[in-house]
């Protein structure tokens, strides 16, 4: 089995190569990064393109670092290179959570952050915990650069706010002392997408960010559920009424991996885990990140 | 497009085509077998090489990509003979029909380069994504486990 389709493949030395690129070809056009969705894709024959342009020459795409209270995070940054991160380590540990429970070790190697939601598959790991963090996603393109809210960029099925002209180059997330927790329902532990996931935030004083992956078309954030909770202390009533409204919540289907039902009662579950282990965590106590909690 | 990679420590220059996968190129182009055509999707960790120092799935890697980079298979590893956990994994009888142990000498290899020590659940995930259908992996992490503690001696 071999990649049918034709293409041409540049690898540009700049970002201002890579856009012009971008800008001025003819055809269809596809940005490769870690290349673990898009290789797969093009032996699929799901895509065509007429032009790969390859970003892993593209000097300071790889950062991670702080910039004051601000990660950032470059578009080139792999699962790998979260969890092995210090910065990440001390200061957004449910990052390498999250980062953890993708795929196995060589695709975690390979496979980029940015390249997981501009993929945006509605299991997409990034997803959920970008959302509950608020994340910033900045993009070049022929028009400049811009910024777009991560509760903007998911906008349908495999379908996010970037243009096919334009070049993710990195996110920011603005940290506060915070609480995290990634819980991912798999059909067995190791290596598998999510049957349904769940991404949630405790900031102080009652404050919660809630978002699921793998159950709607895309990964999709609940204003509901937090506004539920914002401002009450944490208690068994507080997390059954938010656990009773994630049937409206979330639209998953059947498919090969889980039924639809299955996937809203472990949901529910999920939810209530998480609640619980991410309001100990902001107190500092609670299973260590990295715990499964399913 | 021209290829320029080094294979096992040896400089290659090569003409591919973009749409040329690594596997493949290496494989029939340089020759180098140990590197198996599984899934071809990245699931079943057989294609698995190390490159630059880690592992990579190279069924999912255009050969245009490697250019410049360097890459290492169990015939790399095997120049002076066998390494310890290969020696190890025949000792305890781990692998039946070794479709998978290419893949899974170098998983294990590179887990031991960063984690010389590994619990059995270090070595659990670190060959998670290669898949045996034989052996049931028992006999698999038991080697890696002792070339664990083998190396923190």
């Amino acid at each position: 089995m071999v990649i049918a389709n034709e293409f041409d493949y540049r690898r540009p030395a700049t970002l201002a190569e890579a856009t012009d690129l971008l800008a001025n070809h003819s055809g269809s056009v596809r940005v490769l990064a870690g290349g673990t969705d898009l290789v797969a894709w093009l032996r699929d024959d799901a895509i065509a393109p007429d032009l790969v342009v390859d970003i892993k020459n593209v000097p300071g795409l790889h950062d991670l670092k702080m910039n004051g209270d601000t990660l950032h995070l470059g578009a080139l940054v792999t699962f790998t290179d979260l969890i092995e991160s210090d910065v990440v380590k001390e200061r957004a540990p449910l990052l390498a959570e999250m980062a953890e429970t993708v795929a196995s070790q060589g695709i975690r190697n390979r496979a980029t952050m940015v390249g997981n939601i501009c993929s945006a598959v509605p299991s997409c790991d990034a997803g959920p915990v970008l959302l509950v963090y608020d994340t910033t996603v900045h993009l070049t393109g022929p028009d400049g650069d811009r910024s777009v809210d991560i509760n903007d960029w998911f906008i349908g099925l495999r379908q996010t706010a970037r243009t096919e002209d334009e070049v993710v180059t990195h996110l920011t997330i603005a940290l506060r002392q915070h609480g995290g927790v990634y819980v991912k329902l798999m059909r067995y532990g190791g290596e598998d997408l999510a049957q349904a996931a769940v991404g949630i935030i405790a900031y102080p004083d009652h404050e919660y960010r809630v978002a699921f992956g793998a159950v709607a078309p895309t990964p999709i954030r609940s204003i509901r559920i937090e506004d539920a909770l914002r401002g009450k202390p944490l208690d068994d009533a507080l997390v059954a009424e938010a656990a009773a409204m994630v049937r409206d919540e979330i639209s998953p289907i059947t498919d090969i991996r889980a039924s639809a039902e299955y996937r809203v009662r472990m949901t529910e579950v999920m939810l209530k885990r998480g609640l619980v282990a991410v309001t100990e965590r902001l107190a500092g106590t609670g299973p260590a990140y990295g715990t499964r909690l399913i | 497009m021209n290829l320029t990679i080094k294979v096992n420590g040896e400089d290659w220059a090569l003409d591919v085509a973009p749409a040329d996968v690594l596997l493949d190129v290496l494989r029939e182009r340089i020759g180098v077998k140990s590197p198996k055509i599984g899934c071809e999707r990245g699931d079943c960790g057989s294609c698995t090489v190390i490159m630059d120092g880690r592992t990579v799935r190279s069924c999912l890697i255009l050969a245009v990509e490697a250019d410049g980079h360097e890459i290492t298979t169990v015939e790399g590893i095997s120049y002076d003979g066998m390494s310890e956990l290969q020696t190890l994994f025949i000792q305890n009888n781990s692998f039946q029909c070794g479709f998978c142990a290419p893949g899974i000498v170098l998983s294990a290899t590179e887990l031991l380069d960063n984690n010389p020590n590994p619990t059995r659940h270090d070595v659990q995930e670190a060959l998670a994504g290669n898949l045996c259908r034989c052996t049931g992996y028992e006999p698999i992490i038991d080697a890696v486990l002792a070339a664990g503690e083998g190396g923190s001696e």
